[in-house]
């Protein structure tokens, strides 16, 4: 049972001042912006709601959100199930498992950027691994820079190499943690592999994959760097994701009002997504 | 059973692929990589390793990036260490609410804050030092760090505060004689993932350095489109920033998976 102390306030006021100074100041600059217009010169105008409504409207806005969303669809309906499938293959005791757990960690620890420019070399169609092979073992008509289809499946590929180990780590972590006397106990009663899963394993890990969820969900809803390197949101707009738009609007063309009210919805929705996905996953555990 | 380690097998390699074709492509000429396919070099050098070596611009990237990598790390760590003890110890005023909003920074896209910060720090006169980017780092490390070590001090029973005031024992001695020592692989296990997310981090770092503090990263997107296409030295700078990671992930192979599973949701 924990005590009430309001002492301990102090204990949490570094960590509170520190972050409050990188998150509160920075919000309210972009509520700021986003009621005024600017012409450089460090003149503003006011502007009031003005770009959230043409914000609303606009297509491009629209078009943004919905690619974002696709993309996320994606690749969470991949690497869910994926990870919790690997996971559940891996072995989990012995030499091999500390190989496994560092070779999967390996994609994590690399730079975003080298990230996005090593699939840009990997995939390039007639020098790149797998462009190469795509294109001439395959005879595959590969190339991401002229064809919008391939541009999804390698942005889409390379976050799931990217990403995936994540979902593995903690879902290999919520396995590792459930007693041996259960899988003796499932086996006595003769329950099938299938039962042994639903029943045992995946209450285990619900907690593990909670977090990978959230964790992946508002990652790749954030997602810039990567994408941006591979494919720079082309061919055309085809992979402009809403972060990219955002810093094509912010800092190519400078309209500091409408990036910032952009970023406010943006970073509204999601809030909302992922507090509505805490509330789902957990709503059981409350009662 | 035997076939079911092929899944991760496949997957592994799935993982080395393209992790060996840029260290094969770093080994290559420019020419060779240009002229056509190989697998393997043919002309075997050590030329772009070389200059990356002798370059100041370029391994000044490297100590760049891990002063304010280690520094952030630093802060981070020492920070949240107190605050996750009152997370996992104490009631108080708004803690639940605060638990959330700090999490809630983990989700503001950091193309939001790109310029805000850009401002900020220059107009707090930092801008283009490895402590802002540093502090800037904070800003989604911090919460991370309080996540895993509030899930890690929660483990820890509460007798053992009790005992070690009932010895006699003050808050601050306890805390660094007994308490660090008891979770010190909670201790470990977020260090590295303070390492891993301000390592792979480019556009806050990039926003905020202009020559001084300057990150690998952006040198190498720099070299990327200033010097033509030299895929051969974009390669083995990118092999290079692979190389920490791999270090630090080979201390703490025994607790990661365990980092994620103790925090509490």
């Amino acid at each position: 049972m924990k005590t009430q102390n309001q002492k301990a306030w102090f204990f949490v006021l570094p960590v509170l001042v520190l972050v409050a100074f990188n998150a509160l100041i920075p919000m309210m600059t972009v509520v700021n912006y986003s009621v005024q217009e600017t012409f450089g010169n460090n003149q503003f105008f006011w502007q009031g709601l003005d770009w959230f409504e043409q914000l609303m409207r606009s297509d491009r806005f629209h078009a943004a959100l919905g690619r974002q969303f696709l993309f996320t669809g994606i690749i969470l309906a991949i690497e869910i199930p994926l990870g919790i499938v690997i996971a559940l293959s891996m072995p989990r005791s012995g030499f091999w498992v500390p190989v496994c757990l560092v070779t999967m960690a390996l994609p994590m620890l690399i730079p975003w950027n080298v990230v996005g420019a090593m699939w840009n070399i990997f995939t390039l169609p007639d020098i790149g691994l797998l462009g190469y092979f795509l294109n001439h073992v395959l005879g595959v008509h590969y190339n991401m820079t002229q064809d919008p289809v391939a541009a999804w499946v390698t942005v889409i590929v390379m976050d799931v190499w990217h990403w995936t180990s994540l979902v593995v780590l903690l879902c290999y972590a919520g396995l590792v943690s459930i007693p041996d006397a259960y899988y003796q106990a499932a086996k006595i009663d003769g329950a099938s592999n299938w039962s042994v899963f639903r029943y045992i394993q995946l209450p285990k890990m619900k907690q593990v994959l909670t977090i990978a969820i959230l964790l992946r969900f508002m990652d790749s809803f954030n997602i810039y760097t990567e994408p941006f390197v591979l494919t720079g949101g082309g061919p055309g707009n085809s992979t402009t994701l809403l972060s990219i738009d955002l810093v094509k609007i912010a800092l190519g063309q400078f309209d500091l009002g409408p990036a910032a009210a952009m970023s406010l919805i943006y970073f509204a929705i999601t809030l909302l997504v992922s507090w509505l996905f805490y509330t789902l996953m957990t709503k059981d555990d409350t009662k | 059973m035997r076939n079911r380690y092929l899944i991760p097998l496949v997957y592994i390699l799935f993982l080395l692929l393209p992790i060996y074709w840029l260290v094969a492509m770093s080994f290559k000429t420019t020419n060779e990589i240009l002229s056509g396919f190989s697998l393997f070099p043919q002309t075997f050098t050590w030329a772009n390793y070389a200059t990356i070596f002798s370059d100041p611009t370029w391994y000044w990237g490297y100590i760049n990036s891990i002063i304010y990598v280690t520094l952030n790390m630093v802060i981070s760590v020492t920070v949240a260490l107190p605050a996750a003890y009152a997370f996992s110890r104490y009631r108080f005023l708004g803690d639940k609410h605060l638990f959330f909003w700090l999490l809630t920074n983990r989700m503001a896209p950091a193309a939001v804050f790109a310029l805000p910060f850009f401002q900020l720090y220059s107009a707090a006169g930092l801008f283009d030092t490895h402590i802002a980017v540093a502090l800037a780092h904070c800003l989604f490390n911090i919460p991370l760090a309080v996540w895993i070590l509030e899930g890690f001090m929660s483990g820890v029973p509460k007798e053992l505060d009790e005992t070690a005031y009932v010895d006699g024992y003050s808050f601050p001695r306890f805390f660094v004689s007994i308490f660090l020592p008891t979770i010190k692989a909670g201790v470990g296990v977020t260090a590295f993932f303070c390492f891993m997310f301000s390592w792979v981090e480019l556009l806050l770092a990039k926003t905020l350095t202009a020559v001084d503090a300057k990150p690998i990263a952006a040198t190498m997107t720099k070299t990327a489109s200033s010097a033509g296409y030299e895929l051969g030295l974009l390669a083995a700078a990118g092999t290079l920033t692979i190389i920490p990671g791999a270090i630090v992930i080979y201390f703490v192979r025994n607790y990661i998976a365990k980092g994620f599973a103790l925090g509490r949701v």
